[in-house]
């Protein structure tokens, strides 16, 4: 176990920069998770900490140890890859043993931990098969079993749950959060999925564009999101973004309804931005925010989704499951202030 | 009783519609059976015809008849005996074997290198490789045979099977077997403390081993039939390999055909035995790369 750290991480392809400064201080034993849409440079920095790619510039620390200059096999690491990266020509225990070729242990002591592995992963009766025979999570856990068998002072996770159908990637997920409590390692995990992020990070890292938009806590990027990207990336249905201006110190909404927020900071003009998140927006005819005619709903059980079409445009509002709304039907819905976010229209950035 | 509604009787109508099908569907395979057929007489026959007058006395060798009059195994004593057909049959063994492995070995490295790794003048490096295809070996066999002479390899083994140890088809197969091998095995066992070489040898070669037992059945017989050069490069009747020794039976008046197909016959055991071996790892990795990630 150790910590990382990154500091002004840059890499370029020729004259395209894909990383633009990157720094961040992971703890020691701390599940971190990066996430963010195709083309962020999630994956690049994952690469860069692995070592299978060159840092244009900047520096990367794992246990206070300076490694931009080491090859992957001296950075102390491990990594699972998206296409688990098992060698079908290898029963499972030679996969996992793969992991322990260049370790000067004596062979007890690796028949030992990979026993040990194993039976952590529950793949003892699994250990003489071949990966053609084995399901899609099982192959997983053989490459996780691979990269824990090291004991590495980081494991590196690149989109290992994508390739698992609905089911299976709940359940691997649960499995590698347990995992992660037992032997508390240091994590990085990268994953496009934002339901992945918030259900095992520690802290989220949203990154854009090689850019790192906000660092923290789900709860606090899904309550306190940093900027209309990060708003609109966490959470499903995303959040409401409703065009306001600012009359001085109330903020009118398209369709002619005022709100009381208060700012921390004043916006760069007069339009703003006011986010309202699905589930925070209930109907309200006592006093309601905005309101406008239901065209469709998505019932899920305990609650209804309802797409309300109003002066701002479409927006989603969530109403009770027993008895929703219909369509067609107008409906006022409200938002307690604590539950709106302001944004600068201009710069996306979160004035609340 | 229900009226038959529209649907049914539009399904019947379909049915009745395509029964010609398959009558159509018969006569194809019947002309592709006939295809097949007639190809596969025309594989098996000089097979036949060479075994059958390998079994021949020299009398009846320009009788065009399938079947030998008199079947005789002389011939196979004749040659069998001859203590010439055994240098010949062990030199042939020794040159084909070592170049088939010669070219497992540099053609997979020089594919795999061109193909995972990224270097400047990766591009050039094979297209001048390529372009060596183009080249026939009539063109070439003035060269080697002074490079030959000027190495003192005239001769030899190593005369005969120096411009055949590294092939540019071999190494152009081998690239592109190597493209199906994904990168990530190769990073991960880079992770893992494998050094380049050890992960070309324990990660990539096994999961070509179609490519290289494709290669190493091509090279086999390419190096077992091969004619022109050896007969070139070698001056003792020691050095010969089969078919150079075999082009020798006889003299200027007549050709012993009878010996000769006698030769052929025997000198195609190993090559079942090549094919033989190397189909299994064909048909196993072809299961293999069925596995998905």
């Amino acid at each position: 176990m150790a910590n990382l750290a990154l500091r002004s991480l840059t890499k370029s392809y020729g004259s395209t920069e894909v990383l633009h400064g990157i720094s961040l201080d992971v703890s020691d034993g701390e599940f971190v998770v990066f996430v963010g849409p195709s083309g962020c440079g999630k994956s690049t920095t994952l690469r860069l900490i692995a070592g299978l790619e060159e840092t244009t510039s900047g520096i990367i620390e794992i246990g206070d140890r300076e490694v931009n200059n080491l090859e992957p096999k001296e950075r102390d690491i491990a990594m699972v890859f998206q296409n688990y990266a098992i060698y079908p020509h290898m029963s499972v225990k030679k996969n996992i043993a793969f992991g322990l070729r260049s370790s000067k242990m004596p062979k007890a002591d690796k028949e030992k931990r990979i026993q040990e592995v194993a039976g952590i992963l529950d793949m003892t009766e699994l250990l003489d098969r071949k990966p053609s025979q084995l399901s899609g999570g099982q192959r997983q856990r053989v490459a996780i079993g691979r990269a824990m068998v090291r004991d590495p002072a980081v494991f590196l996770f690149d989109e290992p749950l994508s390739n698992l159908d609905a089911q299976l990637r709940t359940q691997m997920r649960l499995e590698i959060k347990r995992l992660h409590q037992r032997v508390g390692s240091t994590i990085i995990f990268v994953t496009h999925d934002q339901v992945e992020a918030m259900t095992m990070a520690d802290r989220i890292v949203i990154m854009k564009d090689g850019h790192i938009q906000q660092v923290g806590t789900p709860s606090e990027v899904y309550h306190k999101p940093a900027n209309t990207f990060v708003a609109r990336f966490i959470g499903a249905p995303s959040m409401n973004l409703l065009p306001a201006s600012m009359s001085g110190e109330m903020i009118c909404l398209t369709g002619g309804r005022q709100v009381e927020v208060t700012l921390k900071e004043l916006p760069s003009g007069k339009d703003v931005l006011v986010g309202v998140r699905p589930d925070d927006l209930l109907p309200d005819d006592v006093n309601p925010v905005i309101s406008g005619k239901v065209t469709v709903l998505e019932p899920l059980g305990p609650e209804t989704l309802i797409y309300v079409e109003t002066a701002s445009g479409e927006i989603i509002a969530e109403a009770d499951g027993r008895s929703p709304p219909r369509v067609g039907d107008t409906v006022n819905l409200g938002a307690g202030p604590e539950h709106l976010h302001v944004f600068d229209a201009k710069t996306g950035e979160a004035l609340t | 009783m229900v009226a038959a509604p529209d649907v049914p009787r539009a399904s019947s109508d379909a049915l009745l519609n395509a029964q010609p099908a398959p009558k159509s569907r018969n006569m194809g395979q019947i002309i592709r059976w006939l295809v097949l057929f007639f190809g596969g007489i025309l594989m098996v026959m000089p097979i036949a015809y060479m075994i059958s007058t390998s079994l021949k006395w020299p009398h009846e060798v320009y009788n065009v008849n399938l079947i030998p009059e008199e079947p005789t195994i002389e011939n196979y004593t004749f040659v069998l005996e001859d203590g010439r057909f055994y240098w010949w049959f062990v030199n042939s063994i020794i040159i084909a074997t070592i170049t088939t492995i010669s070219n497992l070995l540099f053609d997979s490295l020089v594919g795999y290198t061109l193909c995972k790794f990224r270097f400047p003048g990766r591009t050039i490096v094979f297209i001048a490789i390529l372009s060596t295809l183009m080249i026939p070996t009539e063109m070439l066999v003035i060269p080697w045979y002074l490079m030959s002479q000027s190495f003192g390899w005239l001769d030899s083994y190593w005369g005969i099977m120096f411009p055949g140890m590294m092939t540019a088809f071999g190494t152009f197969l081998m690239k592109q077997f190597f493209e199906s091998v994904p990168d990530d095995f190769i990073e991960a066992a880079r992770i893992d403390g494998l050094n380049e070489l050890q992960i070309w040898w324990t990660v990539a070669m096994p999961l070509v081993k179609p490519a290289l037992a494709a290669l190493a059945i091509f090279v086999f017989l390419g190096n077992w039939t091969a004619f022109l050069w050896p007969l070139i490069v070698t001056n003792s009747v020691d050095m010969y390999t089969i078919p150079v020794g075999l082009s020798g039976f006889g003299d200027e008046a007549d050709v012993a055909w009878e010996l000769i197909m006698t030769g052929a016959a025997i000198s195609t055991i190993p090559t079942l035995v090549v094919f033989l071996i190397f189909q299994r790892f064909i048909i196993r990795g072809v299961v293999m790369a069925g596995l998905k990630g």
